[in-house]
């Protein structure tokens, strides 16, 4: 019998449905694999028995021949989506005993599908990192490290290293600033930021709202595709998702990319960019060129405000987000004399270093007599650098950059460490795009001279993840790497 | 930023930062402030500050008692619960 | 003039007052969830996740608290803002779980309007309305059940409010007196708010100042938290501006600061002055989109916008023949108005208006009955003024019918017959009752007869007496007059 660890979901669907194998023993495999692999770190709570109990129900269905996208298909759930009667942690000491009596309306939307959830992923705590070493469980380690162990990127890094580590099928990611792209980039495997305003936000614990938008981490665009058809939709209990239809993102996957444009943006060609990213961009350019593209130079003018932007918009929503976390009820609390000081005991107590100065950061550039100079500075900002994108549109149909300035760093990396700033920076081709509410995928370009994976990045208009699954499945096609390990 | 900003910012998102930390916490806000100050030199006058990339309003919702009858649920994460309550220490008023 | 000048040292001042009041709106369930507003229920039983504030939980707008609002506005005259929008207001506080009161900031719902009070000398007032906004209603806390701890109870949290802000046009403590009546008159009518301000359902905040007279500018002032009721909203406002111009008197400063109103003793106390705890980061919500209303939603508003007490009292003096001060009384209360409506259709809507003020509100007083538990209904009141009006029984014994009325709930007619009250009109009858009367008390025939005249009454009282008060007193004089020359 083949590794069924290794299979797409296109392929286990296949395999189940021929009944090659069960669902319990697609789900078996994967549990022994979630268990032999502990040393990666990328779950922060295994499953295992109601995982079966799903695939049970599963095979069920697909004897009776009820069978839908997912049914008995093993996945993942980052752990910053709530699961009814399941630990939902956020990473997050504030909250690590916190079981949540209701679903996210994004992995309900997968329950619904048939799928079998193995357990919850790890993240930097409350997303709030690039490497999962913020996370209250320690840092997940990439795949692909060798002698040093390596971070897989975050804030989803245990989501991309469970699908780069052959732990679950594909996995759920979010992502506010990168969160998706970047660990997938780093992974070596396909994730991919849908529309802000395509999934629900409902039940996903909030990191900053304008921001955050769940999607998936597959081993393919394939496998993205389906994931996100399952994971799209509107919901009346999130009033920013977009009441839009969801197509079949399966019907964009012809390869085809005759006569679409191809955009590049001069200002990411940053000073100093890495050598082999550099050549890796004009590679997957060339290829998307050779099957029958158009490249066309576009510009972004405000590129290079979009960190800053972010890093004023992002902290001022997150410290209104998390001052729910208070010790009154649910979470940690330590005891103080008065109200305020068991509020103060318990955030402090509770919060890591990385999420309490996101919180004062955000509180500085609300308050009074800053709010002006850096908050409503940072929307207005933040509204051209959506209209460069706007602008750009015009003259192309998706954009093509590098996800990451460089491969995997080391956990416990000094320079990213030293200050917080050089940590940031691995937002920089991301961040804009969340900005901008568009929908972007991260999809594996080659290996760099170490041999660890980079990522390309392709950007798309606002709800037309089609062109963005039709760009990417032709340059998959023509890269022909295999996400994973 | 000065020391007296960093604590009252501090109480202002109710976490402490221990009095040997205050100058540590003042420099690196200091860079971070001086980083996004880069926004300064962008022209944003007559720019509509862009508070969502949503396209449309929002819609309500219909006035139906949909929820309810779960204050067990609701209790079960407290920390402290006393005869169906939340309980905190007292609050003077 | 109604505004209230007060004596200083060297100068008159004037008082500067406006006022803050929070509504609670009418409606199943509340703003931003699907719980019942209901009062009364088990602690936290009416509680969602989303009020708990629970982890990834989203706010959805509920249209009847926006319906309610525009309502509200357009019955005090005020501009609808077709486009409004929410904020955060960020502040820690038991009574509010998610660390933010989501209300309405810059663009709120209702904008500026205009409302005429008319006060006792029957002069009237124009007094401008800044703005009402929509917000949730905060948690309770009960601190009297354990010494050491506070208890929170979520059912509260959440409720629709409305807040109005009034312009600081209040001179007199009357004048605020004579709006918080006319705006509490005003939601019962419109079924916005049930304006209980005892039962805090409507909570009014008051700032205070006072100014020399002829001065322009503002002087600090005083805010006083829940004064909650009229009468001491009124005592409130007087004192604290009498303890200010003795401030001013003494050379003494005054300060911004917030107060709070000692209903026992009559007196305002200190409770803290204006500071950076106060900075509440108001910031746009980015859970909810900004809110759009057409023309056709407002115009169907206006549509279904019932007659209001200013009309009304308008239609019972001009057609109804109501002086203006009982028509004020009868319609300050929609319930009262509609019942007297009810009671006068068909008959002298004068003298119906005269018993309900009357005999009726005494009876209710005495027995501590609220209108609709009245045991004497409309139609039954309007019965027994037509028997008057009819001449089937007399003044005197329509007091008694209506004291049996109201123990027994009979229609008058049914008492009258059941009694035998109908009046004697007959004039043989009653020239019998004359007869035996005068025959039966010579003594006081003769004084009469000798000049002594005063003794009619007498004579007439005899004479309803031995009618059982059955005889029609017009009748019982003529015939009296005549027999004794």
């Amino acid at each position: 019998m083949t590794d069924l660890t290794k299979l797409t979901i296109a392929q286990a669907r296949a395999g189940l449905d021929k009944k090659e194998f069960t669902a319990r023993e697609l789900t078996q495999a994967y549990i022994d694999n979630m268990q032999a692999k502990r040393n990666l770190n990328a779950y922060v709570c295994e499953t295992p028995e109601q995982a079966l109990a799903q695939a049970e129900v599963a095979q069920a269905a697909i004897n009776k021949g009820e069978v839908k996208d997912l049914t008995g298909i093993p996945l993942g759930i980052k752990d910053l989506f709530c699961t009814k009667g399941i630990a939902t942690t956020a990473c997050s000491n504030i909250i690590r005993n916190f079981v949540p009596p209701y679903e996210s309306t994004v992995t309900q939307k997968l329950l619904d599908a048939g799928s079998v959830f193995l357990g919850k992923l790890n993240l930097d705590e409350f997303a709030m990192g690039s490497s999962t070493e913020t996370s209250c469980f320690g840092p997940t380690i990439n795949p692909w490290s060798k002698d040093v162990p390596l971070t897989p990127g975050g804030s989803s890094g245990g989501s991309a290293a469970a699908v780069a580590a052959d732990m679950c099928i594909a996995a759920t990611g979010t992502d506010t600033g990168g969160s998706i792209r970047q660990p997938a980039s780093l992974c070596g495997v396909t994730g991919i930021k849908p529309t802000y305003g395509r999934c629900s936000r409902y039940g996903i614990i909030a990191f900053a709202s304008s921001l955050d938008q769940a999607g998936p981490i597959a081993k393919t665009v394939e496998d993205c595709a389906i994931m996100l058809k399952n994971m799209a939709g509107y919901d009346a209990k999130d009033s920013t998702s977009e009441n839009k239809e969801v197509p079949d993102f399966t019907k964009f996957l012809n390869g085809n990319v005759k006569g679409m444009k191809i955009g590049i943006p001069q200002e990411y060609r940053v000073d100093g960019l890495n050598e082999e990213v550099a050549k890796y961009w004009d590679k997957a350019a060339t290829m998307l060129k050779d099957m029958g593209a158009e490249i066309v130079d576009i510009s972004l003018p405000h590129s290079k405000y979009a960190l800053a932007t972010y890093y004023i918009i992002m902290p001022a929503e997150t410290s209104s987000n998390l001052a729910r976390y208070d010790g009154l009820r649910y979470g940690v609390r330590v005891d103080g004399n008065t109200l305020d000081e068991m509020y103060i005991n318990s955030r402090t107590k509770g919060f890591g270093a990385e999420v309490k100065r996101r919180i004062m950061m955000g509180t500085y550039v609300l308050s009074a007599g800053y709010y002006d100079a850096y908050f409503i500075k940072a929307q207005k900002v933040r509204r051209l650098i959506r209209n460069d994108f706007i602008e750009a549109f015009k003259k192309c149909d998706v954009i093509l950059t590098p996800t990451t300035t460089g491969a995997a760093f080391a956990i416990g990396d000094k320079t990213m460490h030293e200050n917080p700033i050089n940590m940031w920076l691995n937002d920089l081709f991301t961040v804009a795009i969340s900005l901008a509410g568009l929908p972007a995928m991260s999809l594996p370009i080659g290996l760099n001279s170490q041999g660890l994976p980079l990522g390309m990045q392709i950007i798309g208009q606002p709800f037309d993840e089609g062109r963005v699954f039709e760009a990417a499945s032709a340059l998959e096609k023509q890269v022909g790497f295999r996400g994973g390990k | 930023m000065d020391a007296q900003t960093v604590t009252k910012i501090a109480f202002l998102s109710r976490l402490k930062i221990d009095d040997d930390k205050i100058e540590n916490t003042k420099d690196e806000f200091t860079k971070i402030l001086r980083w996004v100050d880069l926004l300064k030199e962008v022209n944003t006058d007559g720019v509509e500050p862009l508070v969502s990339v949503n396209q449309n309003n929002i819609a309500m919702r219909k006035d139906e008692v949909t929820e309810g009858n779960q204050s067990q649920a609701v209790l079960a994460n407290a920390p402290m619960k006393e005869y169906g309550y939340f309980a905190v220490p007292k609050v003077v008023e | 003039m109604t505004a209230m000048i007060l004596k200083g040292k060297d100068a008159d001042w004037e008082i500067v007052c406006g006022l803050e009041i929070h509504c609670q709106i009418i409606s199943k369930s509340k703003i931003y969830s699907g719980a019942s507003t209901h009062y009364g229920s088990e602690v936290n039983e009416n509680v969602s996740f989303v009020d708990a504030g629970m982890p990834g939980m989203l706010p959805t707008l509920n249209e009847q608290c926006v319906h309610q609002a525009v309502k509200t506005g357009l019955a005090l005259n005020c501009h609808i803002n077709q486009h409004s929008a929410f904020a955060r207001k960020n502040y820690f506080y038991a009574d509010l779980p998610q660390g933010y009161q989501i209300t309405q900031d810059k663009f709120p719902l209702v904008g500026e309007g205009k409302v005429e009070v008319e006060l006792e000398d029957g002069s009237k007032k124009e007094i401008g309305i800044e703005r009402i906004h929509i917000e949730q209603d905060a948690a309770k806390s009960i601190h009297d059940i354990s010494p050491t701890k506070t208890f929170i109870d979520l059912n509260r949290c959440g409720v629709g409010l409305m807040e109005l802000v009034t312009k600081p046009d209040f001179r007199s403590p009357e004048e605020a007196g004579a709006f918080l009546k006319k705006l509490r008159s005003i939601v019962r009518y419109l079924g916005t708010c049930d304006g209980n301000m005892d039962e805090g359902s409507m909570r009014c905040d008051a700032s205070v100042s006072i100014r020399k007279v002829g001065e322009t500018g503002l002087r600090p002032r005083a805010e006083m938290k829940n004064v909650n009721s009229v009468k001491f909203a009124m005592q409130a406002i007087e004192y604290e501006a009498r303890r200010q111009l003795e401030l001013y008197d003494n050379g003494e400063t005054m300060e911004q600061q917030t107060r709070k109103f000692d209903a026992v003793k009559g007196i305002t106390e200190f409770l803290r002055k204006k500071e950076f705890a106060d900075d509440y980061r108001y910031f746009p919500e980015p859970d909810l989109l900004p809110l759009a209303l057409s023309d056709e939603y407002i115009a169907n508003i206006k549509k279904e916008m019932p007659e209001l007490p200013d009309e009304k009292k308008h239609r019972f003096v001009e057609k109804l023949g109501l002086t203006p001060y009982d028509a004020e009384v009868i319609c300050e209360d929609k319930e009262t108005a509609a019942f007297f409506e009810e009671a006068a259709q068909g008959h002298d809507a004068k003298k119906v208006a005269n018993w309900l003020m009357g005999d009726f509100f005494a009876m209710l007083n005495e027995k501590k009955l609220s209108l609709s538990d009245s045991p004497i209904s409309a139609k039954n009141l309007g019965a027994l003024v037509e028997l008057v009006s009819q001449n089937v029984i007399n003044g005197k014994t329509a007091k008694d019918v209506f004291v049996i009325m109201a123990e027994t709930g009979k229609t008058p007619e049914a008492i009258v017959e059941e009694k035998g009250l109908k009046q004697v009109t007959d004039t043989s009858a009653i020239e019998k009752i004359v007869d035996e009367v005068l025959a039966s008390s010579a003594d006081n025939v003769a004084a009469y007869k000798a000049g002594k005249v005063n003794l009619m009454g007498w004579f007439v009282g005899q004479v309803m007496k031995a009618s059982s008060g059955k005889a029609n007193p017009a009748v019982v004089n003529q015939l009296l007059k005549q027999k004794l020359g």
